[in-house]
């Protein structure tokens, strides 16, 4: 298969391709949107992905409230988001091509499954008596669409397999992802081998993976000789630094960073938490880890989940706990008593549409003022964000760091669009990576005062960190208010206004051990876009786009929120426009005026939904010629 | 700390002075926790450990300043939440005897998940929940085991609710240690906990405790010499359930409930009496039912199973056979993944 077919018509050459598949919650569509995406990293693409699912695991059968869809853009550029534009859509059935249609481009490819079509499942999903858009001739006019009886021609393919008609029909998906892989001169060899692998091996079902093969190849050969298409297309490879990749999402990546940094703390790690929509891939993938020391705990509830990291790590190891907005709220006193304890911490957020239950599949980037101020009384922590699936390994590493060097809890706040997406990634070496050096008191650290609890490091603030079973140390720390350096209980006032300022204090200092923050562009200049956390593909690409057609604008995305580097003040006094797109209404804006008294213009979309390239070009003009 | 060390374990030899920090207890003059306390410091020596492995941790309230009191490593926590720190440090650190005492308010009313599910888990905790039947650090509220009717702040008209049942919810949760006692029984209190201690799995410890501010003689009816012996009943494993200020009443079963019954009387004898079984949970449920003024209520340990393995035991086995599974441990392996591809120096 990976051999050339003659082909009479010749390909053609395209920088990317914008593809989605769509279709009901059980029709396959991320397991086949994640197949060609492995496909094409494998082939050497640069790519980014976009899962976009409903939260009901089965909406009822054909509903609009039930469509699954999956998309990826593959490229042979540099890209970073997964395309606003859909150049090619397979819609699986009516609910999939009324839901997605319009993010289709004029001209852009449908592939329908026809006898989905049915006059049931057209009323299904809301078409009125007698409309079908295959027949819809402004439909036919506007797009490339390409009606393929795919349940039939699945049938018939398997008709001699002797499986039964429930099995056959969940071949579909492959043999759409045939047709696709035909289309755009793709090899199938990788999904034969994870079919293989994945029904065969794993699930002792070699019927089904042979059939699921059968289906693939039907659907390859199906666009090969059906001329239904009026050109293939070839998306070459990206050229990319020379070294080993590999495709990570943002979620595997917090997984990976936790055990790295774990690792190079020489530590173990207790990860508890409640399981949550979109966070909860993090405690599935370090579940799988136990041989890497990794404890992980299905707590009761969320408060629990990170009631148990604090006593983690109060006996000496590190304390994680993930989750995601509403459970951030039900952290909210814990949170606080772990800053009282000053141990370390790390919360794991990832942000989905809110508030209360909101669009729990959907992204959204409205915890920052959460995370800054969503605790009783005077509360800072250190907040991270990372801004793309890869770079969430470098900040998970970040926040562990920081935490035990600060004795101080760290808000990681990613969000539920670079969670579930992904895009290849650099492995790193990871004797390239740095120790992370933690020390704990012993019996000869004991001063003449005896030990105390509360001693700070004069630099970082930062208290020792002294654990259960250490001869000499026994001390007892709370909840309550503490006198600085013995730990004892006070309700002195001068003590308590002088608590208050340490801690704030150490959070401060944090500054000086982050990185400062960059500027891409003009480092000074009428206008800097400034961005935090998912937003960075977006927000780089559509600053990029504005470049190229001869526009001065500058960015900077902000990977650390609580403090922020130290430079950005100045940064952000060397434009004269000061753009912040943010997915929600204006919540880096309202700190930014509020620290360093300059005025900002929010671009402020909060459909669920990660920015489109395009609108930020849009209104990043508009913000500029204004 | 005393330097002699004992022969056959190389431990130091405690005394409770060993346990007991510098800090003035606060509590109000007459209050049971007083007993408590020196019940927890007279227990620990006798516990096969170092002092630095013991961690008390507590909640919010009267009895939740218990650590500050107990020289060992202590947290005094968030209200309701020792038990789910406590899960923590057990599972960070199994080597550590985690100890956990706090009050009606904390443990069965706002911490009331996090008590079901330590025990329904058996993480290797021992709980003294130190019953006053009231709200006292808020100043007298009725709390989750007040009976219907209290009169309080928030209920000048009578309390409404019904009360929790500790130990029907310690046996409903699959608790594998479950017992109680009161504060006036110094010696019965501080060797149950010395067994609680030693208990792998969660160990549950009711303690009947005189608010003597809030809700004094809440507890009379079983705390005074002349009526303990006909309102309690001592169970030891392995005895029939007798009790009495003269000896001559008992329990036995008829038509499958418990009833109380004078030995000699109607031709009843001690083979009559149901034997106190601990590993038997059918029993301890029974325990569960019986209150004052129907029957004498049951004190000592109530269930003991030993046979359960822990939360922490089995979190650590999987961890270690993990571990001993795996050929290859290597970080740069986890992070590279199974599909990962190579891009070459373009010539």
């Amino acid at each position: 298969m990976t051999t050339q077919q003659p082909i009479e018509k010749p390909s053609a050459i395209l920088d990317s391709v914008v593809i989605r598949f769509c279709g009901d919650s059980g029709d396959g569509m991320q397991l086949t949107g994640g197949q060609f995406t492995d496909t094409s990293a494998i082939f050497g693409n640069d790519f980014a992905t976009f899962p976009d699912f409903p939260a009901e695991i089965r909406a009822p059968k054909g509903t609009t409230f039930g469509v699954s869809g999956f998309q990826l853009q593959f490229s042979s550029e540099d890209i970073f988001t997964p395309g606003d534009r859909v150049n090619a859509m397979v819609a699986m059935n009516p609910a999939g091509l009324k839901v997605n249609i319009d993010d289709v481009e004029p001209g852009g490819i449908i592939i329908v499954n026809e006898d989905e079509f049915t006059k049931g499942n057209l009323s299904k999903c809301g078409y009125p008596a007698g409309y079908n858009p295959l027949e819809d001739e402004v439909i036919n006019a506007k797009y490339n669409l390409v009606k393929v009886p795919m349940s039939r021609l699945t049938k018939e393919s398997l008709a001699e397999s002797g499986m039964g008609a429930k099995d056959i029909n969940r071949c579909r998906n492959m043999f759409a992802l045939g047709i696709v892989y035909w289309l755009y001169e793709r090899p199938i060899d990788q999904t034969v081998h994870y079919l293989k692998n994945k029904f065969a091996v794993k699930k002792k079902l070699p019927q089904i993976a042979e059939i699921n093969i059968q289906a693939l190849k039907a659907g390859y050969y199906f666009g090969e000789t059906a001329e239904v298409f009026p050109s293939r297309y070839r998306v070459p490879p990206a050229k990319q630094q020379p070294g080993i990749y590999r495709q990570i999402s943002g979620n595997e990546a917090t997984v990976l960073g936790l055990v790295t940094a774990a690792q190079k703390a020489s530590k173990s790690i207790v990860y508890a938490s409640y399981p949550i929509t979109p966070a909860s891939g993090v405690i599935h993938g370090l579940s799988n880890l136990k041989r890497f020391g990794i404890k992980t705990i299905q707590s009761e509830d969320e408060i629990a989940a990170i009631c148990t990291a604090i006593g983690a790590s109060f006996a000496g190891d590190i304390g994680v706990t993930g989750t995601s907005g509403p459970g951030l709220a039900l952290k909210g006193e814990a949170m606080g008593l772990a800053l009282m304890l000053e141990l370390p911490l790390v919360i794991v957020d990832v942000q989905r549409a809110g508030p209360a239950t909101g669009l729990p599949t959907k992204t959204e980037q409205a915890d920052l003022l959460q995370a800054m101020y969503g605790r009783h009384c005077e509360s800072p922590l250190i907040i991270v964000a990372p801004r793309s699936p890869s770079d969430c390994f470098n900040m998970a590493i970040e926040a562990v760091r920081l935490s035990v060097k600060y004795m101080c809890p760290v808000i990681y706040l990613s969000d539920g669009y670079i969670a579930n997406g992904a895009e290849p990634w650099k492995v790193p070496d990871v004797n390239d990576i740095p120790e992370i050096k933690i020390t704990h008191p012993t019996m000869d650290d004991i001063g003449e005062n005896g030990f105390r609890p509360y001693e700070r490091d004069p630099q970082t603030l930062a208290r020792r960190w002294a654990i259960p079973g250490t001869p000499g140390l026994e001390h007892r720390v709370g909840s309550l208010e503490k006198e600085d350096e013995t730990g004892n209980v006070s309700y002195d006032p001068d003590n308590h206004d002088k608590m208050v300022r340490m801690r704030a204090e150490k959070v401060a200092r944090v500054a000086e051990s982050i990185p400062l923050l960059e500027v891409d562009g003009e480092s000074s200049g009428d206008v800097l876009v400034l961005g935090w956390g998912g937003t960075y593909g977006s927000i780089n690409t559509a600053v990029h786009q504005l470049r190229a057609k001869g526009y001065k604008v500058s960015s900077a995305h902000l990977q650390y929120l609580n403090p922020f580097p130290s430079n950005t003040e100045e940064v952000l006094r060397s434009f004269k426009k000061i753009i912040v797109p943010e997915i929600n209404l204006g919540q880096l804006s309202l700190l930014i005026r509020a620290k360093f008294l300059i005025e900002t213009t929010g671009i402020n979309i909060v459909k669920g939904q990660p920015f489109k390239v395009q609108t930020l070009v849009e209104r990043i003009t508009e913000v500029i010629e204004s | 700390m005393s330097t002699i060390e004992s022969k056959d374990t190389n431990l130091p030899i405690y005394t409770a002075k060993d346990f007991t920090t510098d800090q003035d207890v606060r509590w109000c003059p007459g209050c049971g926790d007083y007993a408590a306390l020196a019940a927890v410091r007279k227990a620990l020596p006798g516990v096969n450990t170092r002092k630095e492995n013991f961690v008390f941790v507590s909640g919010i309230g009267c009895a939740a300043r218990f650590p500050y009191y107990v020289d060992t490593y202590g947290m005094h926590s968030i209200h309701g939440r020792a038990l789910a720190v406590a899960t923590g440090v057990k599972c960070a650190n199994p080597e550590l005897e985690v100890c956990v005492v706090s009050g009606d308010g904390d443990l069965l009313s706002i911490g009331g998940n996090h008590t079901i599910h330590t025990m329904r888990r058996n993480v290797d905790i021992t709980i003294m929940l130190l019953n006053n039947k009231i709200y006292g650090l808020t100043k007298g509220q009725y709390s989750p085991t007040s009976e219907q009717g209290k009169i309080s702040p928030t209920s000048p008209a009578g309390s409404i609710d019904y009360p929790i049942n500790p130990i029907a919810l310690a046996v409903a949760s699959g608790c594998t240690f479950i017992a109680r006692s009161i504060d006036v029984d110094m010696k019965g209190m501080d060797e149950i906990y010395k067994r609680g201690i030693d208990h792998k799995g969660t160990a549950f410890i009711e303690v009947y405790q005189d608010c003597n501010i809030f809700n004094h003689k809440a507890w009379f009816y079983a705390s005074q010499k002349d009526t303990m012996p006909e309102t309690t009943i001592k169970v030891e494993h392995g005895k029939p359930l007798i009790f009495g200020a003269e000896r001559n009443k008992g329990i036995r079963f008829n038509n499958g409930q418990p009833e109380v019954v004078i030995l000699g009387e109607n031709g009843i004898t001690e083979a009559d009496l149901i034997i106190h079984d601990e590993t038997n949970m059918f029993l301890a449920n029974m325990y569960s039912q019986m209150a004052h003024p129907e029957f004498p209520e049951p004190m000592g340990v109530l269930h003991a199973d030993p046979s359960k393995p822990t939360y922490n035991d089995l979190l650590h086995q999987q961890i270690n056979e993990a571990k001993s599974q795996s050929t290859k441990i290597d970080l740069q392996t986890l992070i590279t993944g199974n599909e990962s591809w190579e891009v070459h120096e373009k010539a």
